[in-house]
């Protein structure tokens, strides 16, 4: 029993020891498996994650202001904001050298907008002064905090300067802070005055009616999977091409559709109306507000619920049911205790689809919503494609990103992930 | 006639300059525009005829304006400019430009003068907003009504947008804080020329919105421009604001029971911008459409097919009738001294300065 091989490496058939052996196998199948889906991680990686992940960067980017002021933002380090006094003529003197060089290479109005999301007036500063500031002479013996001040007043305020300090490192809280209705002030980050809150509020705003139209959805969805799920076949396919054509219809021309019926002369209340149920001078008002964005919203996103619901049902044999009902159970009984808590992966995945779904849209909220419908997706769409405050869009979506991972960890925790099935 | 022979000999010097040059152009124009009757108008007056004097060229047509800023920043990052002339209203143009994204031109290098030899800046004027720009037509915002639904008196002053007992129902606005603030505040007392002044102050702006406060229940808010004309035909809402050529077509081409008021439209311009940096051969090909397309003559066809004022002053004289209902189309312009009598010119500078900050108001406003 004390034989020396015993406790020596197990050895495979060519000698090297089979722990060895069996690693360098696994090691070539997974190879192998990396081999075969690497044209899907590099399309990902390139179409997705590097959009994604450069879109994330520029929530936090400001490398602008250093490098088209490169003089300024060094000159401007020793000055104390809070003093009340303007900055020294060196500052002055090296603004000057800065926008005469960035005027020459037209880009001192970029920098002016990005400080106009800060300090609004800072651009048209930029814009005005750069249109002399190419003839500037900086040889020439100029006071150039007096010149400055000549071409336009706004040099002599203090809060300009104390917003080119504030944003003068490369990188900046800025945009986060403005997402969250907050702003550097001069003691740090404040609260914005209340007039200007909005972003908390739609983030808000947004879950509440996301989470709304997700329970609307499997309220609706339940009934027309089990339906489904438990017609013959044939029957069951025609009533899956009614579940599915409206998914198949452009989602503008399904909007439109909703508009043509909510309005308040639309369809409904006219039907209403005629039914002498609501007077004429009374008119109901769904549409242009929550319940409208709801109504839309669910319809449109309702196959996303029917479909994996009914996968599910489907794989759920009748005869559990029967079974049930002849061991002593009610209908009720029976569908609670055996059907339901089958079927929940089903709402699971449904659920999960349609709430991601409807915190991301925008488009139908932007037409059914009115003012107190929309998300916080239409503000990251109007930053994206008007005001062009892409960092602020950014940080926007970056936030909304982690709200949606937080919620599929909890829901995870609460309900297990494995849980979940799409058919 | 005279005015014939001149623009038969302009036209024919085009024609020349063009074919001399032809061999450096590129034989392909990417044109972006807004879609539907804006850009067919173009198309009409002048790309239909460019296309018939250079065989050979294609023209490709991207409905992108709506969102040309920032794809065209987009574009510009990934350093692949497929544009050649994009279409944009004055504000987007000023933001090109100081994004650096588009190209400053010479006006009277790049442009045609008028056909008695007016420089193509004075022909132009004051509409000239940014050395970008290249105006095209005067637009504006403005009022249409229910004929029907008005009663006896039809409104005459935009200030009957904010008088709800005498104009019971819904109104729609544009659902952004531009043009709405300027009316409030007008209609609340403040005199033309100060209202820039006023809104400059946080008690100005509070001011503007307590005056919008007033009818913010009875407001439906608009996104598209199309939105109103279908409001106003479905009866939903009493007064509607919207771009004049939306409602010319709904009152002209479809009949519809609407009235114009013309009372403190706001007007705005929309021209070409030229992206910046493009290969030399793209490049004069733009130029070479831009010079024909902006001249007298084709502004003023333009303005067969759509109720815009052309941006040449020398262009005014020579708006005839409208290409398909045969009705005189000065009396629909904007510009029409009728319709004139009591404008807004919103100041972009302005807006341009403290649009960001506003809009952060107006939907905070909007969301209480």
């Amino acid at each position: 029993m004390s034989d020396m091989t015993d406790t020596g490496p197990v050895l495979a058939a060519d000698g090297t020891p089979l722990k060895r052996s069996l690693a360098r196998a696994l090691r070539r199948q997974k190879l192998r498996a990396l081999m075969l889906i690497a044209p899907l991680l590099l399309f990902i990686l390139i179409s997705f994650i590097l959009p994604v992940g450069d879109m994330l960067y520029r929530s936090v980017k400001n490398d602008i202001v250093s490098k088209t002021l490169p003089n300024t933002v060094v000159a401007l380090e020793s000055w104390d904001a809070n003093s009340g006094d303007l900055p020294e003529e060196a500052v002055f003197a090296a603004m000057a050298t800065d926008l005469k060089s960035a005027a020459a290479a037209k880009i001192h109005t970029k920098v002016g907008g990005r400080l106009n999301y800060e300090n609004p007036g800072i651009s048209s500063l930029f814009r005005k002064t750069g249109r002399k500031a190419k003839k500037f002479d900086l040889e020439a013996e100029t006071v150039w905090k007096d010149e400055l001040i000549k071409i336009n007043k706004g040099w002599g305020d203090t809060d300009v300067w104390r917003t080119i300090q504030t944003y003068s490192s490369p990188i900046t809280a800025g945009y986060f802070l403005n997402a969250i209705d907050m702003r550097v002030g001069p003691d740090g980050p404040e609260a914005r005055p209340e007039e200007e809150q909005i972003y908390m509020k739609l983030l808000k705003r947004t879950l509440w009616m996301s989470m709304m139209i997700t329970v609307s959805c499997i309220l609706l969805a339940y009934p027309v999977a089990w339906i489904l799920a438990n017609l013959p076949a044939r029957k069951a396919n025609l009533l899956m091409i009614l579940v599915l054509l409206p998914f198949w219809t452009s989602l503008l021309v399904r909007t439109s559709a909703w508009k043509i019926l909510l309005q308040q002369q639309g369809v409904i209340n006219d039907i209403l109306v005629w039914l002498h149920i609501v007077p004429d001078d009374a008119r109901l008002v769904i549409i242009n507000n929550q319940f409208g964005t709801i109504v839309a919203m669910t319809h449109i996103l309702l196959p996303f619920m029917i479909l994996p619901m009914y996968s599910v049902m489907q794989t759920i044999p009748v005869s559990y049911l029967r079974a049930a009902k002849s061991l002593g159970a009610t209908d009720w009984t029976a569908f609670w205790r055996v059907y339901f808590p089958q079927t929940i992966p089903g709402i699971g995945a449904g659920s999960i689809l349609v709430f991601i779904l409807a915190i991301g849209y925008y488009i139908t909220p932007a037409l059914v919503g009115g003012t107190k419908g929309t998300f916080i997706s239409n503000q990251i769409a109007f930053h994206i494609s008007t005001s062009l405050n892409w960092g602020l869009a950014a940080a926007l979506g970056a936030i909304l990103l982690a709200v949606v991972l937080v919620l599929y960890w909890a829901y995870d925790r609460i309900v297990g992930i494995d849980n979940v099935k799409l058919g | 006639m005279k005015v014939m022979k001149t623009l038969a000999a302009t036209t024919a010097l085009t024609v020349a300059a063009g074919a001399v040059a032809a061999e450096d152009m590129a034989n392909e124009l990417t044109l972006v525009s807004w879609g539907g009757a804006y850009q067919a108008s173009q198309n009409k007056a002048y790309v239909e005829p460019y296309l018939a004097m250079n065989p050979g060229l294609t023209v490709i047509w991207d409905e992108s304006s709506a969102e040309a800023v920032a794809k065209l920043r987009a574009m510009d990052e990934a350093k692949n400019v497929t544009w050649d002339l994009v279409d944009a209203v004055a504000s987007d143009s000023m933001r090109l430009c100081d994004e650096g994204l588009a190209e400053e031109l010479d006006h009277n290098a790049v442009l045609a003068p008028a056909p008695d030899g007016t420089s193509a800046t004075d022909d132009f004027g004051d509409l000239i907003v940014s050395d970008c720009f290249v105006p095209q037509i005067v637009y504006s915002t403005t009022f249409g009504y229910r004929t029907d639904m008005v009663g006896e008196e039809a409104p005459t002053s935009v200030c009957d947008i904010f008088d709800t007992t005498k104009y019971p129902g819904k109104r729609s606005l544009q659902k952004r804080p531009i043009d709405n603030v300027e009316w409030a505040l007008y209609c609340d007392g403040v005199a033309k020329d100060e209202i820039y002044e006023t809104l400059g102050t946080d008690e100005g702006v509070a001011r503007a919105f307590a005056k919008l406060d007033t009818i913010k229940d009875d407001v439906v808010w608009w996104t598209a421009g199309a939105e109103t004309p279908q409001l106003l035909a479905d009866g939903e809402v009493v007064f509607g604001s919207t771009f004049n050529g939306r409602l010319f077509s709904a009152i002209a081409e479809q009949n519809q029971p609407i009235g114009m008021l013309w009372d403190m439209q706001s007007f705005d311009l929309d021209g070409w911008i030229m992206p910046a940096n493009l290969p030399a051969d793209r490049r004069a090909r733009a130029l070479d459409f831009l010079k024909f397309a902006t001249d007298t003559q084709r502004l003023a066809d333009q303005a067969a097919y759509i109720s815009y004022g052309p941006a040449r002053a020398s262009s005014a004289p020579l708006v005839g009738k409208h290409a398909e209902l045969g009705i005189d189309m000065a009396p629909h312009m904007p510009t029409d001294p009728d319709n004139s009598g009591n404008i807004h010119v919103y100041d972009y500078e302005w807006w341009a300065d403290n649009r960001d900050d506003l809009n952060a108001k107006f939907e905070a406003w909007l969301a209480k």
